[in-house]
């Protein structure tokens, strides 16, 4: 059976509208992306999509409340909210660097959240 | 207190003009901001998706920010923060600028050069005229992020949003990620405002629904929202009588548009474009009053801040160049006689604006960047750049839309033979 699906490429601000083939639910042709990642975007999409998620978590003795973060690599698209929630349970002690680890390993996915902004001690 | 050239606004455009500015050997110069802390809108847009051009990589607002926060320190350009400028005007050769804080109370800075560099502003209901009740719970969605974001506290918890514009989209996913229930995305055009990667991300992947071509037409609640009224529009944009759905909700968020900001430039006198709403600037990205220069969303409303940075980059480049002019000639630089003989840049059959408007060709590098954004969406479209019966530049788009910013390339040897004054015809021809 030919199935065939449309995507909007995430990978840049560019937003390709790729078009992919499937036969019998594999994939023998992908068209419409201007570069690879389209290509690599469609394909992890089919098979295990994944996203990056950007959050806060809370932050004791700074000059702000919180301090955003992000999951250092893509996680499971399913895991979106469940990430969220795990760092909802999160609090860091104020100095914040950029980079610093506030959760290793989020929901098992081997995948650590790591702060986005710096957040100085007062 | 006296400046080769102040800078007013310390987000990226304001950044990337300084550093710029200071690698191209200005000394003297300083940079205004009015919040608390370098960065600006960029500290509250926690998402990823910046940078890509810029530094190769994906980087979330904070981190983008942060790369150039280090590069101005590391360039040791002086800031003052918390300082709101009130006032600018232009005495002879100075251009006096009116600032303000706490610290320092109210004080003139006479400079011979400065940036426009204030970013822009949200279309706020009083400006979109929704008619209903005045209840809390009504928020431009910059708001909305500012209090999620920096601030660590919900809006609400039931949300309809208004205006397909990018903030809006990403507030979409942000506060469904926070545990708010998103009802639905209301766009009064026929399209969305926002870029086709946020449409996908922010709303496909919540199966929040985008309503184009809907628009609120009544809002119920005394103190809080209570409901938000929908209702379809048909092609001159106005309501269809019984195609009315309520949305139970207690927010609702507004991404109506981004109006640059320029009360500054008005008390200044300098000439502004009626469709962006900024300044009109030339190759140098100079207004119309000499050594005072424009960028970023001041300029007109970019979509990535990468784009920003490097306009910005270019200003500040200018700026300096302006100021070594100015050393040695003694006199004023910049917009001299040859802005009469300047090429004037004009958009016509769906280009709605180019940035710069004009093009002194003896000016210019080797190539300009013109940037512009298109009225509606074209499919399989060419965009004709042509001179009287000459056409400069004809390039094949498979896709252009309203919410993503275009840009084409002129060359200086193509420009310098047209005739002084020529005008430049930016269009689509499908």
């Amino acid at each position: 059976m030919t199935e065939v699906k449309e995507f909007t490429c995430i990978r840049c601000p560019l937003g390709c509208n790729v078009r992919a083939t499937l036969e019998d639910g594999k994939i023998t042709e992908i068209t419409g992306n201007t570069c690879p990642r389209g290509a690599d975007y469609v394909t992890k999409e089919l098979t295990d999509p994944r996203r990056i998620v950007t959050s806060l978590v809370k932050v004791s003795g700074g000059e702000l409340p919180v301090v955003s973060v992000k999951t250092a690599a893509d996680i499971p698209k399913g895991d979106m909210q469940r990430c969220v929630q795990e760092l909802k349970a999160v609090e860091v002690k104020a100095p914040v660097r950029i980079g610093d680890v506030v959760l290793a390993n989020v929901c098992g996915s081997g995948v650590d959240v790591v702060a986005t902004s710096n957040v100085a001690a007062v | 207190m006296t400046k080769d050239l102040v800078i007013i606004g310390g987000g990226p455009a304001g950044l990337a003009a300084a550093v710029a500015a200071r690698k191209a050997g200005v000394q003297d110069l300083l940079i205004l901001e009015r919040d608390n802390r370098l960065g600006g809108i960029l500290n509250q847009c926690i998402h990823n998706g910046f940078g890509l051009h810029t530094f190769k990589e994906e980087l979330t607002g904070p981190e983008y920010a942060e790369r150039f926060i280090r590069q101005a320190a590391e360039l040791q350009i002086p800031y003052k923060l918390s300082t709101m400028v009130v006032d600018l005007r232009a005495e002879g050769p100075d251009r006096v600028v009116t600032a303000m804080s706490r610290k320092d109370g109210i004080y003139e800075i006479r400079a011979k050069s400065v940036v426009l560099a204030m970013g822009c502003r949200e279309r706020s209901r009083g400006a979109l005229n929704i008619p209903g009740y005045r209840p809390a719970g009504i928020y431009t969605a910059g708001t909305a992020q500012r209090y999620v974001n920096i601030e660590g506290r919900m809006p609400g918890r039931s949300v309809v949003i208004l205006g397909s514009g990018d903030i809006g989209l990403i507030m979409a996913r942000r506060m469904t990620l926070e545990g708010a229930k998103v009802q639905c995305v209301a766009e009064l055009q026929p399209y969305s405002g926002g870029l086709k990667r946020n449409i996908a991300q922010c709303l496909n992947d919540f199966d929040i629904p985008l309503l184009l071509s809907h628009t609120v037409v009544d809002i119920k609640g005394k103190e809080r929202v209570e409901s938000v009224t929908i209702a379809e529009v048909d092609e001159h944009l106005k309501p269809i009588p019984g195609t009315e759905t309520e949305y139970p909700c207690d927010t609702l968020l507004l991404s109506c548009g981004l109006l640059p900001e320029n009360e500054l430039s008005g008390k200044l006198g300098v000439p502004l474009s009626p469709i962006t709403g900024g300044p009109l600037v030339n190759e140098s990205f100079e207004t119309g009053v000499s050594g005072v220069f424009a960028c970023g969303n001041v300029l007109h409303v970019h979509d990535l801040v990468d784009y920003v940075s490097e306009e910005a980059s270019a200003a500040g480049e200018q700026a300096a160049k302006y100021l070594t002019e100015l050393s040695e000639t003694s006199q004023n630089a910049g917009q001299d006689a040859s802005a009469e003989k300047a090429l004037r840049l004009r958009g016509q059959n769906g280009v709605r604006y180019t940035v710069p408007a004009t093009i002194r060709p003896d000016h210019m590098a080797d190539t300009q960047v013109i940037r512009f954004r298109v009225g509606a969406n074209f499919r399989d479209a060419t965009i004709r750049v042509s001179a009287g019966d000459q056409v400069l530049l004809s390039r094949k788009k498979n896709v252009l839309a309203p919410g993503e910013m275009e840009q084409l390339v002129l060359k200086k040897a193509d420009l310098e033979q047209l005739p002084a004054g020529s005008e430049i015809v930016f269009e689509i021809a499908q």
